[in-house]
């Protein structure tokens, strides 16, 4: 008691002014840190789960009330067929297939930019050149088979979207000269 | 004396109204950002460098993964008046009744997998329960007894009938292991419906660089 009355009386009024100010203020900055690192985590969480999607289109379905299609002429100089095997393992071939393109016999490739992108993309540089119209690019025809996985669907998709090739289409009908192929793939 | 407390002050700012402000962020995003919920059918979607994001309402993803292998289709609504509009008039269809609660807890069904006979054990059950992995069996989608096609056809018709502008979108949400032919009759489901538009849920990949 003695001790304390002779603080308060000698000690001065500037020692206990200062320590009232040190219990008034927290030190904050921890409580800060903490509050906007959760911030950061809660935006980056919130915005990156959505989901992202891949648009695909695909042709009609002809009815049976429908008139028969004319089949309408594709320049073979246009086309790469990719058909897609079990294992992740891909045949392709340009143009037709007992009739290919200038090195585009059908052939093993895999996929990922060492693959069928290095293809790819030199024919969609190549193509509009060689028709002699810059909108008459390349065709894509993927072609999977029973074995292949959807992975290998959206990877060619994909590829379609990397390489900006304007015209693919999906085909589930195999070419009898193609069974051999598939065979090779699927064995 | 003077001089002493003064070089303090500047020493320390005052971080109340930081602090609350960032209290106040960190409050509101805590509150829209939504709960992950269990799913039913996990599925390991494949990658994509295509970066549209799907939409948000007048969705229905078709889930199609592999479980105990098994091929199963799992179908999740977004929107709840949707989920009950389809609910009812599925149950017509089907000459089910189902009560108003079960109404209401299947509305905040997101995802199911169930023969349209079991659905009311499922809307009945937890959560918990109900996802457990493995337990529904998925919608069965073959030619004998195609409940998928009429769950797509009917939430499409509740969707007109709710007088909603936009037509309903499909999303396939299939698992990278998934075989082609599934995805394959998945998409003859749909497209068997005039629906040939269709986005295919996938992960995110980093863009590679072309030249």
């Amino acid at each position: 008691m003695a001790e304390l009355n002779t603080g308060d009386g000698g000690g001065g009024k500037g020692g206990k002014v200062r320590s009232k100010k040190q219990n008034s203020k927290v030190d904050l900055t921890a409580m800060v840190d903490l509050a906007f690192l959760l911030i950061t985590f809660f935006m980056l969480t919130t915005s990156l789960s959505k989901p992202q999607s891949m648009d695909l289109g695909m042709p009609a379905k002809p009815k049976p009330t429908d008139p028969p299609i004319k089949s309408l002429p594709v320049d073979q100089r246009r086309t790469v067929t990719v058909i897609l095997g079990a294992n992740d393992k891909i045949k392709w071939y340009h143009g037709l297939i007992d009739a290919p393109e200038e090195g585009g016999k059908p052939q093993d490739a895999g996929y990922g930019s060492e693959g069928i992108r290095k293809e790819l993309l030199k024919r969609v540089k190549s193509i509009p050149l060689v028709t002699g119209d810059k909108d008459k690019g390349l065709i894509v025809i993927i072609k999977p088979t029973s074995k292949s996985t959807y992975k290998n669907l959206v990877d060619m998709l994909d590829e379609m979207a990397i390489c900006d090739v304007k015209t693919y289409a999906i085909v589930n009908d195999f070419l009898p000269l193609e069974k051999p192929l598939t065979d090779e793939l699927n064995k | 004396m003077a001089k002493i407390t003064m070089s303090k002050k500047a020493a320390s700012i005052d971080m109340t109204a930081m602090c609350d402000v960032a209290f106040l962020l960190l409050t509101f995003f805590i509150l829209t950002a939504t709960a992950k919920q269990p799913e039913p059918l996990p599925v390991q979607t494949p990658a994509s460098t295509v970066q549209t994001k799907l939409p948000e309402t007048g969705l229905i993803t078709l889930t199609v993964g592999k479980n105990q292998d098994k091929n199963k289709v799992f179908i999740g609504m977004k929107d709840r008046d949707i989920r009950v509009k389809t609910l009812e008039l599925m149950g017509d269809k089907y000459k089910i009744k189902f009560t108003p609660e079960e109404s209401a807890q299947f509305e905040l069904i997101d995802e199911f997998g169930v023969p349209i006979t079991a659905l009311k054990q499922i809307i009945g059950m937890r959560s918990s329960e109900r996802n457990r992995p493995g337990f529904q069996p998925g919608i069965p989608m073959d030619s004998i007894d195609n409940q998928l096609k009429d769950w797509i056809y009917t939430a499409r018709q509740a969707n007109a009938d709710l007088g909603k502008k936009d037509y309903l979108k499909f999303a396939i949400k299939g698992d990278a292991q998934q075989e082609y032919p599934q995805i394959r009759k998945i998409m003859d489901i749909l497209q068997d419906q005039d629906i040939n538009n269709f986005n295919l849920v996938t992960g995110l990949r980093a863009k590679p660089k072309t030249n």
